[in-house]
C-alpha cells in the first residue's frame, strides 16, 4: 500500500504545523501573479500513519544490519554506530556550509586531518574531499588529467585506456570528460594484456584507468610495468579506489605508480550505503596533478587555524564540483572511523578482508563450485562461475542469487565483470565472522544440491520475499513512474 | 581489532583451511617492493568514548546562537520522526536496490518520492535524485542539449541571477563536453532578468531560470518560458521545493510549462550539516524521460500479478551502457530521499504551505524592521521568497564578521559573490525564526553598523 492510499482529505500531522510565532500571518498578497493556484498533491496522513508506513516499508529491505551481504566490489562492511553518532552531534548537523571559518574550526579540523590520513593511506601528495561519490571522484580525476595535458599544450592526447573488466563508470566518466575510450583486453589469468596495452599506448594516450586489485578479484601483478609503459608514452595513471579495502594498510596506490585516484569512503571507510547513496569519493593526486585539485580544500594558516582554499589559492583548479563542499556528513563519519581504527586497525582491514575472501573461496571450491581464477590468490573478493551449472542444469547465476535471498543472504554481485560467463562476484569483508561465512557456504552447498535435484525450486526463486520475480519488461514498456493521484 | 570478529582460533582454522602459514602469505602475489606501507599520519586508534568526547568538543566550536544564512541551504524544523525512521538500519545500511525482491522498502519509497516530486513541481516524471542541486542543474544542461531536437546547439543561456556556485559547478562539469554557457545578465536595478530576452535566446538549446533567484527575487517565469518556447529553446527551472508550496510550479510556467525542473532537496527534512549530503532532484516532461540521467523506479507486477517496484530504463545507465550512458552517475542520494519523502508525508499540503507562508511573512517582517535602521534599504524592491538583499551603509563582510563574533550569522556578504555588491547582505528567514529572533537581528545589526562606522 502506498502512503497516498492512506491519505484522506483533511487528515493531518498537526504537530508539524508551524504557527507563525508573533508574526502577523498576513496572506502572501504581495506575491500576486506568482502565487500557486494548483494543489500540492502531497499525501494527507497522520503522524502515526507515517511512522507505521515507513517502519513497515523498511522491514521489506535486506540490510547489513540484518544479514550477510557479500556483494562483490561494493564492500558491504559493518557501519559503526559510533561514527554515525559522532557525525550527528547538533553542532555539526546545524553548521551552515557558508558559516565563516571563525565559526567552523571544529568541522575544518576534522576535514583537514582526514585529508592527511587519506594522503597517508594512498601514498599521494594532496587530497580534495569534495567529490560526492566514486563516480564524481573519477570525474574529478580524469578532468585533472585533461587539465594537465592542456596546460602543457599537449592537445593530441584524446584517448583514455580502460581494461575491459573495468567498472562501467570508468568509460562513462572518460566520455563525460570529453575523451575517447579504448578498451584493453584481459588475459585468462585476469591480468591486463600487456602486449595489447603496448600496442595501443602512444602520443594519443591521455591516461589509463585501472582498479587494483582488479574487478576479477586478483592483484594486477605487472602494475609496475604497466605504470612504466603508460608514463613512458606520456600518459597518466588513474586508480579507481573501488577495491582499496583489499590493500588498505598493506600497499599504497602511490607506490604502485598511480598519479591520481579516488576513494569510496562508503566502502573502505565504512560509511553507510543508505539504500543507494550518499557516497563520498575524495580524490588524491601526486605532485604533477596537485595544481588542478577541485575546490574547496582545507588548509592551515600560520596561526594554526584552518581555512578553506579556493580558486585564489589553487588557480589552475578544475573547479567546483558541488554547491558547497561535498558530502561533509559522510566525511565526518569516515574521519570518526579512521580515529576508531587508528593506524593499526587500518592495517588489519586489508588483512582480514583478504583472509575472509580466501577462506570463502576455498570453502566454495570444496563445495563443488568453480572459481574463475583457481590458480590465483583471491584478494578481498573472488569470482565463481556457474557456466557449467547453467549449461547442464539450466540454472543460471541469477537463479542462484535469487535462491540465496530465500536463505536470508543478500546475493553476490551477478554478471559482473562481463568477461566471466554466469559469474558471481563475492566479497565477504573483514567484519564478518567465520561462523557467518560457514553459514553462507552451507546455504550455497544446499542450493547447489537443489539445482541438481529440484532445479525448478531454484529457477523460480525467491519464494519467501515480499514479492516474487518482477516483470522488468513490463516495467520498461508500460512506464509507471509516479502514482496517479486522484484529486 | 575494531569491528573484526576473528578469534585467534578462528584465524588459525581459516589459515589451515586455505593452506597458508599466516595472513601475510595471502599477499604473496604482490611484488615485495610494494608491500611497504607504513602509516605515519594516522594516529593510534581511540575508543568510542574518547571519540565522542573529541567530536563533542569540536562540534561545540561550530555552534552559533542564531543564523540567517541561506544562499542555497536553509535551516528548517525537521520533525523528530524523520531521522528516527531514516536512522533505521534497514534504510541506512541497505545497498542500491539491484535485487528488487530484497529491496521493496527502498524501491517503493523512491516511487513515492518520485510521485511527490512530480506533484510538487507539476511535472510528468522524476528520477530518484542526484548528488545536489548544482549537479542536478549540470545534468539537466547536458540532458537538454541531448533532448532538444529542434536545433543542434550546444549553447545554454543561464540566468545571471542564478546562485554563482551553481554556475561554477555547471561550468566544471559540462565544459569538457563542449557546452557553451552564456550568461543572461540580470537588471542591476531589479535583480531580475531583463524584459526582452528574444535576441539572447536565438538558437540556444536551453534557458536556465532560477525561481526564486539567488537574491530571493521572483522573475517573470511566464514570459521567460514563452520566449524560450518561441525561440526553440528548452526551459530548465531551478526551484526551491519549499517555495513551490506558495509560488507557481515549473510545470505551470507560461503556456506550456518548463521542460526540466531541478533543485536542491535539502529544505525537505535534511540538516544543514556543512553542505551535505543533500539531494538534487530532477523532473521532466514524459517525452524526455529516456534522456534523464540517474536511477528511476517503476511500478510493475511479479510472477503472480502482485504489484512491485523495480529499477527501470536501466539502458540509460553506466553499468549497462558504459561509455554511451546518459551520465557516469552510479549512486543516488538514497538516504536523503528517504528523509525528504518522510518529511513531505508528515507535513502534507497544509503543513508545507504553512512553512512557506511563515518564512515569507518572517522575511517581510525582517525587511521592514531592518529598513528602519539608518542607511539600510532593500536592494531590490520586488516580491521575494524567504530571502532578501539588504543594502548596508558599510561593508557587509565587516558586519558579518562582527555579528558572528556575537554568535549571530546575519546572512551572506555578497561582495565576494557578485561584483559591485560589497555593501549587500543576503538574509534568509525560515519558519524557525520568531519575532524575537528577528528583533534581535535588527538590534544587533544597528549596533554593529554603528561600530563599523566608528572604526572606519
Amino acid at each position: 500500500m502506498l502512503i497516498y492510499e492512506h491519505s484522506r482529505p483533511g487528515r493531518m500531522a498537526r504537530a508539524q504545523y508551524v504557527a507563525a510565532q508573533g508574526i502577523s500571518s498576513e496572506l502572501a498578497d504581495d506575491l500576486g501573479a506568482h502565487l500557486r493556484s494548483s494543489a500540492l498533491g502531497l499525501p494527507e496522513v497522520s503522524e502515526l500513519e507515517v511512522v507505521r508506513h515507513y517502519t513497515n516499508l523498511s522491514s521489506k529491505n535486506f540490510a547489513i544490519d540484518k544479514q550477510f551481504y557479500p556483494l562483490g566490489s561494493c564492500t558491504m562492511k559493518y557501519n559503526p554506530r559510533g561514527a554515525h553518532a559522532a557525525a550527528s552531534i547538533p553542532g555539526f548537523l546545524k553548521r551552515h556550509p557558508l558559516a565563516p571559518a571563525a565559526n567552523s574550526q571544529g568541522y575544518l579540523a576534522c576535514a583537514y586531518e582526514l585529508q592527511n590520513y587519506l594522503k597517508d593511506v594512498t601514498g599521494m601528495q594532496a587530497v580534495s574531499l569534495t567529490p560526492m561519490a566514486g563516480a564524481q571522484g573519477e570525474f574529478a580525476g580524469v578532468a585533472m588529467i585533461r587539465a594537465y595535458h592542456q596546460k602543457r599544450g599537449d592537445h593530441d592526447r584524446v584517448e583514455i585506456l580502460v581494461p575491459e573488466a573495468a567498472h562501467g563508470t570508468n568509460p562513462a566518466t572518460a566520455v563525460m570528460c570529453g575523451f575517447v575510450v579504448r578498451e584493453i583486453p584481459v588475459t585468462k589469468e585476469g591480468d591486463v594484456d600487456l602486449d595489447a596495452l603496448k600496442a595501443v599506448v602512444g602520443p594519443r594516450t591521455a591516461g589509463l584507468m585501472m582498479t587494483n586489485p582488479s574487478t576479477c578479484g586478483v592483484f594486477e601483478r605487472q602494475i609496475q610495468e604497466i605504470a612504466e609503459t603508460v608514463h613512458e608514452a606520456g600518459g597518466l595513471l588513474y586508480y579507481d579506489g573501488a577495491n582499496l579495502n583489499a590493500i588498505l594498510g598493506k600497499v599504497r596506490p602511490g607506490d604502485m605508480g598511480f598519479d591520481v585516484l579516488h576513494m569510496n569512503l562508503h566502502k573502505t571507510f565504512a560509511t553507510p550505503h543508505g539504500g543507494g547513496g550518499p557516497g563520498s569519493g575524495p580524490v588524491g593526486v601526486g605532485a604533477r596533478l596537485a595544481p588542478f585539485l577541485p575546490t574547496p580544500t582545507v588548509g592551515m594558516a600560520e596561526d594554526g587555524t584552518y581555512r578553506w582554499l579556493d580558486h585564489k589559492d589553487i588557480p589552475d583548479t578544475i573547479g567546483r564540483l558541488s554547491t558547497f563542499m561535498g558530502n561533509a556528513g559522510i566525511l565526518l563519519r569516515a574521519y570518526a572511523y579512521a580515529r576508531l581504527l587508528g593506524a593499526e586497525g587500518m592495517n588489519r582491514v586489508g588483512e582480514y578482508a583478504t583472509l575472509n575472501a580466501n577462506y570463502l573461496a576455498k570453502s566454495l571450491e570444496q563445495a563443488g563450485y568453480t572459481l574463475a581464477y583457481p590458480a590465483r590468490r583471491a584478494t578481498h573478493e573472488f569470482i565463481v562461475t556457474l557456466a557449467s551449472e547453467a549449461k547442464h542444469q539450466h540454472v543460471t547465476a541469477m537463479d542462484f542469487a535469487k535462491r540465496l535471498l530465500d536463505y536470508g543472504y543478500h546475493a553476490p554481485t551477478t554478471y559482473f565483470p562481463l568477461l566471466v560467463p554466469e559469474c558471481l562476484l563475492i566479497e565477504p569483508t573483514e567484519t564478518e565472522s567465520k561462523a557467518e561465512i560457514d553459514g553462507f557456504v552451507a546455504a550455497m552447498t544446499q542450493i547447489r544440491q537443489e539445482a541438481m535435484t529440484e532445479p525448478a525450486l531454484v529457477t523460480t526463486a525467491p519464494h519467501s520475499l515480499p514479492v516474487k520475480r518482477l516483470d522488468d519488461v513490463k516495467a520498461a514498456r508500460d512506464l509507471d513512474l509516479a502514482y496517479k493521484v486522484t484529486a | 581489532m575494531p569491528f573484526i570478529p576473528h578469534t585467534a582460533s578462528d584465524e588459525q582454522e581459516m589459515l589451515g583451511a586455505i593452506g597458508v602459514p599466516n595472513i601475510d602469505a595471502l599477499f604473496d602475489e604482490i611484488p615485495k617492493n610494494l608491500r611497504a606501507a607504513t602509516l605515519s599520519e594516522v594516529p593510534a586508534g581511540i575508543s568510542e568514548m574518547a571519540l565522542q568526547r573529541l567530536m563533542n568538543q569540536r562540534a561545540r566550536l561550530d555552534e552559533v546562537a542564531l543564523s540567517f544564512l541561506g544562499a542555497g541551504a536553509y535551516e528548517h524544523h525537521i520533525p523528530a520522526a524523520v531521522w528516527d525512521l531514516v536512522g533505521r538500519g534497514e534504510f541506512m545500511t541497505a545497498y542500491t536496490p539491484y535485487q528488487a525482491e530484497a529491496s521493496q522498502g527502498t524501491l517503493q519509497l523512491i516511487y513515492e518520492f518520485q510521485t511527490m516530486m512530480t506533484r510538487l513541481t507539476a511535472m510528468d516524471v522524476a528520477n530518484a535524485s542526484v548528488y545536489d542541486g548544482a549537479t542536478a542543474l549540470a545534468e539537466a544542461m547536458l540532458m537538454a542539449v541531448r533532448a532538444n531536437k529542434s536545433n543542434k546547439s550546444n549553447r545554454v543561456v543561464v540566468a545571471g541571477n542564478l546562485n554563482p556556485n551553481y554556475h561554477a559547478v555547471c561550468h566544471t562539469i559540462v565544459k569538457n563536453q563542449g557546452l557553451i554557457l552564456d550568461v543572461l545578465a540580470h537588471d542591476p536595478a531589479t535583480g531580475c532578468l531583463p524584459g526582452a530576452v528574444e535576441a539572447a535566446l536565438e538558437g540556444a538549446a536551453a534557458l536556465v531560470i532560477s525561481y526564486p533567484n539567488f537574491f530571493g527575487g521572483l522573475d517573470d517565469v511566464d514570459y521567460l518560458t514563452d520566449s524560450a518556447a518561441s525561440a526553440g529553446a528548452l526551459v530548465i527551472g531551478v526551484v526551491n521545493p519549499t517555495a513551490l508550496a506558495l509560488i507557481k510550479p515549473p510545470g505551470e510556467w507560461g503556456t506550456r510549462g518548463a521542460d526540466i525542473a531541478v533543485g536542491e532537496g535539502q529544505p525537505l527534512g535534511i540538516p544543514l550539516a556543512s553542505g551535505g549530503p543533500y539531494l538534487g532532484f530532477m523532473c521532466c516532461r514524459q517525452q524526455f524521460v529516456r534522456q534523464m540521467p540517474g536511477r528511476i523506479i517503476g511500478r510493475t507486477v511479479d510472477q503472480t500479478g502482485k504489484p512491485g517496484y523495480t529499477l527501470t530504463l536501466q539502458a540509460r545507465e553506466q553499468h549497462i551502457r558504459r561509455g554511451k550512458a546518459t551520465s557516469n552517475i552510479c549512486t543516488n542520494q538514497g538516504l536523503l530521499v528517504t528523509a525528504a519523502t518522510i518529511y513531505m508525508s508528515l507535513l502534507g499540503n497544509e503543513g508545507l504551505r504553512q512553512v512557506a507562508l511563515t518564512a515569507h511573512s518572517g522575511t517581510n517582517a525582517l525587511t521592514n524592521l531592518a529598513c528602519q535602521i539608518d542607511g539600510v534599504t532593500a536592494r531590490f524592491s520586488g516580491p521575494v521568497f524567504h530571502e532578501r538583499v539588504l543594502s548596508l551603509p558599510v561593508d557587509a563582510s565587516l558586519v558579518v564578521e562582527k555579528m558572528a563574533a556575537h554568535g549571530v550569522l546575519p546572512g551572506l556578504a555578497l561582495g565576494d559573490w557578485v561584483t559591485g555588491m560589497d555593501d549587500c547582505l543576503l538574509v534568509n528567514v525560515t519558519e524557525t525564526k520568531t519575532a524575537a529572533d528577528i528583533a534581535c537581528f535588527a538590534r544587533l545589526l544597528a549596533e554593529v553598523i554603528e561600530e563599523v562606522k566608528a572604526t572606519c
